[in-house]
């Protein structure tokens, strides 16, 4: 069953944390979420009892470790449904995205082909293709997005071209939340040869993600947005790919041997992309937050996500003042502004009723034809947030007003 | 003049009064003016800010762009408070700002509209907001005073 309040037990930021004098509500989730127990004690046990290197240690302890971080990968692949040989552990979501780009993106795009994404993308997924399209003479092409801001497969097949050879588009829009419908777009783009590149790191955390039923060539999340810590993300990639991918760094681990004419003999994938000592206590702590969520359940995980967002759309449309853009998104993105009020000064205002929420701005398409504005606040949950944090938000967006911004100071 | 600048409430209208209706809020673009984009790391003020300054006198200033009430209001004021001074008055008055800004001794009788961010430290995360317009006239007179010599 899931019950909230057992879940929340297990947070130790979740008990009695205050912040500006109330109680926190920390609902920004799709920043960085808080962790159990149980990933906490993962990654201190490894300074505690282990605290080795792995691979090649030849003693009990680096090969006790060096197991229990192949484990982690095993975890990892269990729970995207893919074989451990396709999980790449990498510094976060950005750096695998990077990856993508410089290491296969590199040295298989030509002049004249075209990357296409999406005008919501969140910048680690669009960068790195802007600078690899710079050099090999690509064009970066965009999906339009429909007036809510949402991606449908009838856009997407307009926007689709025999020059499109690679397709790098987020599961979920960090900025409106939207489900993109990626397995028909995955399904449509191999029709016509092209590669997709999906920007898991708002997806995973949220909902059971099945990459051998999206079919998606490569797929990249963080840790830490999935109660993991910081500092470890994932690369998932079929293996022909990852075979087909350079490793963006070399060094100490992915080579399998070298001699002093520079010839290198590079290990296989996953290893062959990481070079020097990983951040094997967050790998550790990863997956012990994967283990976490499977305890709880993907499943429930969504449902109740959505449960407590439908909740909070109803309180928040009977607010006049504030001008929500995502309503109809189905994950617990939450995407507004006060009228008349600057974002940042929103978001202060909430702070100063102990409310974690963030003010963004966004890349200049999406904010003038769908959101008529490049500011907002986004506030968004989590499956530990309960009922009472809707209502303590509701209640403080009540009074989001610029008299009350300004007051802060006073 | 100091009990009218104690009021909060008065200091409160006159940061709104900026925001909504900001002075100067406007870039001329045109010959002998310079400008500076100032986008702070920290925040999501982006604003552009504008002078011109002939002989070391600030004749016009000017700033747009997307910012919160801090930073809106706070640049309002000190593009009103510079213009028609000469750049080393202007400087008196900004680093006694800055000085208020970061809780040290700072002269009242010079700041005027200004006093209302005294206490904009109790908000940590928001004196970047506070400072970003200012440090931007603060480069346009570093900049003319390099050309000029």
């Amino acid at each position: 069953m899931f019950d909230v309040n057992e879940i929340r037990k297990d947070f130790p930021m979740l008990q009695n944390k205050k912040m500006q004098n109330h109680p926190l509500v920390y609902l920004d989730n799709a920043a960085t979420t808080f962790k159990p127990q149980s990933v906490i004690d993962a990654v201190t046990s490894y300074y505690y009892n282990t605290s080795c290197n792995i691979h090649r240690g030849d003693y009990d302890l680096s090969y006790q470790i060096s197991s229990e971080y192949e484990q982690g990968r095993k975890t990892v692949a269990r729970f995207l449904n893919a074989s451990e040989k396709e999980i790449v552990f990498t510094a976060g979501a950005s750096a695998s995205l990077n990856l993508v780009a410089y290491g296969y993106g590199l040295s298989h795009l030509h002049e004249g082909d075209v990357v296409l994404s999406c005008e919501a993308e969140h910048a680690s997924s669009i960068l790195p293709w802007f600078r690899v399209a710079e050099k090999t003479g690509a064009k970066v092409e965009y999906i339009p997005l429909t007036s809510t801001g949402e991606m449908t497969v009838e856009n997407f097949k307009k926007a689709l071209h025999d020059r499109v050879k690679v397709v790098a588009v987020t599961a979920v829009s960090n900025v409106l939340g939207y489900k993109n419908p990626i397995k028909e777009i995955t399904r449509i783009a191999h029709e016509h040869g092209a590669v997709v590149v999906c920007d898991g790191a708002q997806a995973v955390p949220h909902m059971k993600v099945d990459v051998k039923d999206l079919d998606v060539d490569f797929l990249a999340f963080s840790s830490h947005k999935c109660c993991g810590p910081t500092g470890v993300g994932v690369l998932y990639g079929k293996y022909d790919f990852l075979c087909e991918t350079d490793p963006t760094l070399l060094g100490g681990g992915s080579n399998a041997r070298f001699d002093m004419c520079g010839n290198i003999l590079l290990k296989n994938p996953p290893f062959k992309f990481e070079a020097g000592t990983p951040a094997i206590e967050a790998v550790l702590g990863l997956k012990a937050a994967l283990e976490y969520l499977e305890t709880i359940g993907m499943d429930h995980i969504e449902s109740y996500e959505a449960e407590l967002k439908r909740y909070a759309i109803s309180k928040l449309s009977a607010l006049d003042h504030l001008v929500v853009y995502n309503s109809n998104a189905e994950t617990g993105i939450i995407t507004f502004n006060a009228k008349g009020v600057f974002a940042q000064d929103a978001a202060s205002y909430l702070n100063s009723q102990g409310i974690a929420v963030r003010a963004g701005n966004h890349c200049a398409k999406i904010l003038n034809e769908v959101l008529g504005t490049s500011e907002t606040v986004r506030a968004s949950l989590y499956f530990y947030n309960t009922f009472d944090d809707v209502d303590r938000f509701v209640e403080a967006a009540k009074n989001i007003t610029i008299e009350n911004c300004v007051g802060l100071f006073f | 003049m100091s009990n009218y600048f104690d009021d909060p409430m008065i200091l409160r209208q006159i940061i709104m009064d900026h925001y909504e209706y900001p002075r100067n809020h406007e870039l001329k673009k045109q010959e002998g003016y310079t400008e500076v984009h100032m986008a702070s790391e920290s925040c999501i003020d982006d604003i552009y800010v504008e002078a011109k300054i002939v002989d070391g006198i600030i004749e016009d200033t000017g700033f747009e762009g997307t910012a919160c009430t801090i930073a809106t209001a706070s640049t309002s004021i000190m593009s009103d408070l510079i213009k028609g001074k000469s750049t080393s008055e202007a400087m008196q008055i900004i680093n006694n700002y800055l000085s208020m800004i970061d809780e040290k001794e700072y002269d009242e009788d010079m700041l005027d509209e200004l006093i209302a961010f005294k206490t904009v430290s109790k908000q940590a995360n928001r004196i970047k907001c506070a400072t970003i317009g200012i440090k931007g006239f603060v480069q346009l007179i570093e900049e003319s005073e390099k050309n000029h010599e």
